[in-house]
């Protein structure tokens, strides 16, 4: 009995319900941001908002939109809970997550509202599993108050470019500088470690950058633990966007494709670590 | 006290040791019984190994091409060894591509399995390869321990679902969890469930099926007279489930399971040739 059918009686009772044919869709995502165990949910009609913090220091977010899914209803405006990402993830692969075309695990989520657990219910092959994660009083996110406006320098690039000098990074650096120029460098990632200092740099007019708009140089520099949980979502997407704004702050959008050749966005904020004169 | 086998047939070879890497994965150490017909690996329930219990039967003449044992005395025909099946595994696992294997007990420096393989060879020397495993001989007075389990007086038995699924589940229960509950009803369903602060989950398995077991009638007219629909259920501890679950690599031709209400779970796994009997002691 297919589990749209078969639930159908309860729906009014819930403020949200999202259902999904593969629950890969949503959990490949949620891996791309999952550093943290705390995930705050916000739902609107658009769709759904996850958010992880570190150290309010590093934020990021992954945006499922209301299409992704098979059906999703929502009664109220805006919707919030916190959970416990790597519950939820576990839950979410209950099934060992298959990768094998044909064989996939139907999801539908279910919340009733402030104070009950977010409920599971997943299919896979006949078996049916329910979970029921406890939620939390959802924090309030941090406003990075990163605005378009303010962007001072902006690249856009293949994610296949900046695999590798993430993959490679001298992690006995303590930082990652960033510098992006409209003159020679351009765009140029250093680590400072042990062994030596390391410069990745990046031509205006490479083949894998698709948009190169530079203003000002700028030098910042970022904690590369805070940037290291980013090469998941790296690791997923297909293209990057690199934006710094007029503070150093530092977004990096990434465009995920899933299973079903579908898009979402995974989002990291960063603050910068230390002027650089 | 003699023993001596050798292995020819490259498919009883691989089979004897998938059979020990199977039970490798479930125990460390366990005893190997060896009689004229049969060889068993035994695990008896103390409370080092958290009270679970192991008989694995093997009848030697599937694997065997030759088999000659002498016990300690006539009466008691039987060889008790303590072995370590990892070695064993080891030792099995290197030779797979060999012409003939020959176990032998042996005495060098210490009571030894020998495991001696004569590889393939293209010139007129033959290669052999020499494994020894060192054992411990059970003495007789010992042997008492290591008697075949009593079928439990289960309140229901029910057919395993594939357990690929079923360790796929329970690999991430325990992610969650130490402690799973198990229940079955003679309806065919089973559930795994856990509990804890973060979350709650159930996965239920349907049309499994209830192996009949019409030999025994005691059982036979209480499982009759029981309803259906209820449940027994155990709580176990998840490890010595995952560690069951490993043992998928004999690819079972039937896997069951028994469950003695809040007391015991019992699992068998049945191949052909081979008899797998697991127990897991239900916690409070």
């Amino acid at each position: 009995m297919p589990l749209s059918t078969q639930l159908q009686g309860d729906d009014e009772q819930y403020v949200l319900v999202a259902s999904l044919d593969n629950a890969r869709n949503i959990s490949n995502i949620l891996k791309a941001i999952a550093f943290k165990d705390h995930a705050i949910f916000n739902a609107t009609p658009n769709g759904l908002r996850v958010t992880v913090e570190d150290s309010k220091c590093l934020q990021a977010n992954a945006f499922i939109q209301a299409e992704i899914f098979q059906e999703f209803t929502i009664r109220e405006d805006l919707v919030g809970f916190q959970v416990n990402l790597t519950v939820l993830l576990d839950c979410l692969n209950i099934f060992g997550g298959t990768t094998v075309p044909g064989v996939s695990t139907a999801l539908r989520m279910c919340y009733k509202g402030y104070g009950y657990p977010l409920t599971l219910f997943l299919e896979e092959g006949g078996v049916v599993t329910v979970c029921k994660i406890n939620t939390e009083e959802p924090e309030e996110p941090i406003d990075f108050e990163f605005c378009s406006t303010n962007v001072i320098n902006k690249v856009i690039l293949q994610s296949e470019s900046l695999k590798e000098p993430f993959s490679e990074m001298d992690m006995t650096s303590e930082v990652l500088q960033i510098t992006m120029s409209p003159s020679p460098p351009y765009f140029r990632l250093s680590t400072f470690g042990m062994a030596g200092n390391a410069h990745y740099d990046y031509p205006k007019d490479s083949d894998v950058m698709e948009l190169f708009r530079c203003t000002k140089t700028q030098t910042n520099r970022y904690k590369i633990s805070l940037l290291k949980p980013s090469t998941k979502a790296l690791a997923l997407s297909c293209k990057v966007s690199v934006r710094t704004d007029s503070r150093g702050f530092l977004s990096l959008q990434y465009l995920v494709r899933n299973d079903d050749g579908q898009i979402c966005f995974v989002e990291y904020y960063c603050c910068p670590d230390e002027e650089v004169e | 006290m003699k023993f001596r086998g050798k292995i020819v047939d490259v498919a009883c070879l691989n089979h004897f040791s998938r059979v020990i890497t199977t039970i490798s994965k479930l125990t460390k150490m366990c005893v190997l019984r060896m009689t004229p017909v049969h060889l068993f690996f035994v695990l008896s329930g103390k409370v080092a190994n958290g009270g679970v219990s192991m008989w694995c039967e093997l009848l030697q003449a599937n694997f065997f091409d030759e088999y000659q044992m002498e016990g300690v005395s006539a009466e008691d025909n039987e060889i008790c060894l303590e072995v370590t099946p990892e070695n064993l595994s080891r030792a099995l696992k290197t030779v797979q591509n060999a012409v003939a294997v020959k176990v032998k007990l042996t005495k060098k420096h210490c009571p030894c399995l020998t495991i001696a393989a004569e590889l393939p060879t293209l010139s007129s020397i033959s290669r052999v390869v020499t494994h020894d495993v060192p054992v411990d001989v059970i003495p007789r007075k010992l042997w008492y321990e290591f008697k075949e389990p009593s079928m439990p007086d289960f309140d229901v038995s029910i057919y395993l679902p594939p357990l690929k699924t079923m360790k796929n589940v329970v690999d991430r229960m325990k992610n969650l969890s130490n402690f799973l509950v198990i229940e079955a009803n003679l309806n065919g369903e089973m559930n795994l469930k856990i509990e804890t602060d973060l979350v709650s989950v159930t996965t239920h398995f349907k049309d499994l099926g209830n192996p009949p077991w019409g030999g025994d009638a005691s059982q036979d007219s209480e499982s009759q007279s029981r309803d259906p629909e209820a449940m027994a259920e155990a709580r176990v501890d998840i490890r010595r489930l995952q560690q069951f679950l490993m043992g998928q690599q004999v690819n079972p031709s039937k896997a069951m399971c028994n469950i003695v209400h809040q007391r015991v779970v019992h699992l068998i796994l049945l191949h052909e040739d081979v008899s797998l009997q697991y127990f897991i002691p239900a916690v409070a």
